[in-house]
């Protein structure tokens, strides 16, 4: 088994930048709405010449400061699209995720208000592309959820000691009067809380690419609770 | 304590203090002590606990103790330490010598300390002698079985030289107590050519699907059977095991794969219990003539799964991570003179709670432990 390492990963990113176009010609339809579309999200996905994208490397996980800086995490792989992802399929087979979901309900919609309409014309080809830039999100988590060097873990714990499947991360109920830190807390502050305590680490801030990846995997492993804020 | 929300102050204190003393005179010594450090505790967090007594009642102490004087005896448990290598964390290591410590400090020495599986966490060496040292310090002779997290690294190497073979028998007071090693895994590392290192961190992961289901197999089936070939069907039989016997949560390994085959071995007895390791929680279970009992760990509890739990487990109250030991701890269990076992978990920081045979063999429900008032999900 091929071992992932940040590294690694990064270099994958860097690769990827190249064929995002080609990606977006194969998954998407070629209706001029999408394309107008796919022309707003990619003027989002701000695109890192292979020096910037250093985010996760081992000196910025000691480091979290340089997370702070937001467009520093907007550079990061997380916006980035199409570069060689199997590592994803490794870690998905190791700790599946819950159903994400198939969005038929926006797709092929038959009837008359499609016309010009944001979600007129998509096709199971772009459901199938937001499910895998999703699910890759969610298995980045996976991967930090389950690895204590990633979390910067001084003593060998990590999330899952004590959250297997994210069990007992009560997600959907922040944010929340946490009674213990006498204050209200959303799910970052109190994944800090495990960080610096049972893992004996460093917060992260609220933006850092490893922080929003930890809760994209909680809100999707607790896919199907219902919402209750401020729930204990 | 909604009962009494409209009393003063001084009205609480004074009948939280009667009831303390009036508690105290139904409490053998040990547990005596036991209160008497419980209130120490509560005087010293007084702040914390605006005034609020807090004695601690041990649940059930007149039967047991009752009980206990006819005949029977007992044994304490502790398991599922985890332990790493002191450097890296001293946490996990200081919570097994305070459980050593719990023991050793029973005024009634227990006839053995059973150690349930799970010593190491990542099955080094090391790992496995820390956890050696630690042990030794126990007053009780050591009777110990085997987790995974103690095999995948070397496949029981070191701790086969440290503690001797994983399965083993013995009678003790008209009792059969058998061992049971019941976490064979299938060979999923050789196809895809892992490490050992690699191998032991899947085995190690609760909830990675690489691994394979627990069984205990047909080798360890077969001595099984011949190891209980000569006790009479009304011998009382304790088997012990580091998965529960039983089939519960496949995901998290709260499984083994042969459990039915197993039990078949065991139906012909009259008195069975399965003590088993694992699950890190309140865990009961009675499959016919067997009751199961799970065990606390030392290092964290896990939460109860999203499906299976056996609907005789009154589960433990949600664990206050905030509260470093919360949902850890140790614990005993009596043997009657019958045979039967009454099993006490001695969660650290709150009442012990005990859930005796009455309970879970004879379903009676005024046994029944006390219910949480957090509810899991």
């Amino acid at each position: 088994m091929k071992k992932l390492d940040w590294k690694s990963f990064l270099f994958g990113a860097a690769l990827g930048v190249a064929p995002i176009a080609t990606v977006a010609v194969v998954s998407l339809t070629s209706s001029e709405a999408t394309a107008q579309l796919w022309g707003r999200f990619r003027s989002q996905a701000v695109v890192a010449a292979p020096g910037q994208v250093v985010v996760c490397s081992e000196t910025s996980v000691d480091d979290g400061a340089k997370s702070e800086n937001a467009e520093f995490v907007a550079s990061s792989t997380q916006w980035t699209r199409g570069f060689d992802d199997s590592w994803v399929a490794e870690e998905l087979e190791r700790h599946p995720i819950k159903k994400i979901d198939d969005n038929k309900t926006v797709w092929n919609i038959k009837g008359s208000q499609k016309e010009g309409h944001t979600y007129g014309n998509y096709t199971e080809a772009d459901a199938l592309l937001w499910k895998k830039e999703t699910e890759r999100l969610v298995a980045e988590g996976s991967l930090i959820f389950h690895s204590a060097d990633l979390l910067g873990s001084k003593n060998g714990v990590s999330c899952d000691m004590c959250h297997p499947d994210a069990e007992g991360t009560h997600a959907e109920t922040y944010p929340k009067y946490q009674v213990q830190l006498g204050r209200v807390a959303l799910l970052r502050d109190m994944s800090n809380w495990c960080l610096t305590q049972p893992c004996r680490g460093e917060a992260m801030s609220g933006d850092d690419p490893r922080m929003r990846a930890l809760e994209a995997y909680m809100h999707a492993m607790r896919s199907g609770k219902p919402m209750k804020y401020g729930k204990h | 304590m909604s009962r009494y929300r409209r009393e003063n102050l001084e009205t609480q204190v004074e009948r939280e203090r009667t009831e303390f003393f009036a508690a105290l005179n139904n409490l053998d010594r040990r547990s005596f002590l036991k209160v008497a450090a419980a209130s120490c505790a509560a005087a010293t967090a007084a702040g914390a606990t605006f005034g609020s007594f807090q004695p601690l009642r041990f649940v059930g102490a007149q039967d047991a103790a009752g009980n206990a004087s006819n005949a029977g005896f007992k044994v304490a448990y502790i398991s599922d330490s985890h332990l790493y290598v002191k450097e890296k964390n001293d946490r996990f290591a200081n919570a097994l010598m305070r459980a050593v410590d719990d023991v050793n400090a029973m005024e009634e020495q227990p006839d053995f300390v059973f150690y349930g599986g799970d010593l190491a966490q990542l099955g080094r060496p090391e790992e496995l002698q820390l956890g050696y040292d630690i042990l030794k310090e126990l007053k009780a002779p050591l009777k110990i079985m085997v987790g995974e997290h103690d095999w995948y690294y070397d496949m029981g190497e070191k701790w086969k030289s440290l503690f001797g073979e994983p399965q083993w028998s013995f009678d003790h007071k008209g009792v059969r107590f058998v061992c049971l090693m019941s976490v064979l895994e299938e060979d999923f590392w050789t196809e895809r050519k892992m490490t050992p290192a690699e191998r032991m961190s899947t085995v190690a992961g609760l909830d990675n699907r690489v691994q394979r289901p627990f069984q205990v197999g047909e080798a360890s089936r077969k001595w099984l059977e011949e190891t209980l070939a000569d006790c009479p069907d009304d011998k009382p039989i304790v088997v012990f095991s580091h998965s529960p016997l039983y089939q519960l949560y496949k995901d998290w390994n709260f499984w083994t794969e042969d459990a039915e085959e197993v039990q078949a071995i065991l139906s012909r007895f009259e008195k069975v219990t399965v003590i088993h390791g694992h699950t890190h929680q309140l865990l009961t279970n009675q499959i016919d003539n067997i009751s199961f009992h799970g065990l606390l760990s030392t290092a964290w509890p896990w939460p109860y799964a999203p499906q299976g739990t056996p609907e005789l487990t009154v589960p433990m109250n949600r664990s206050d991570p905030f509260n470093a030991m919360d949902g850890c701890g140790d614990g005993e269990f009596r043997v009657s003179a019958e045979g039967l076992v009454d099993k006490v978990y001695n969660i650290w920081n709150r009442k012990p709670i005990l859930v005796p045979a009455a309970y879970v063999r004879d379903g009676d429900e005024s046994q029944m432990p006390p219910r949480p008032n957090i509810p899991n999900y």
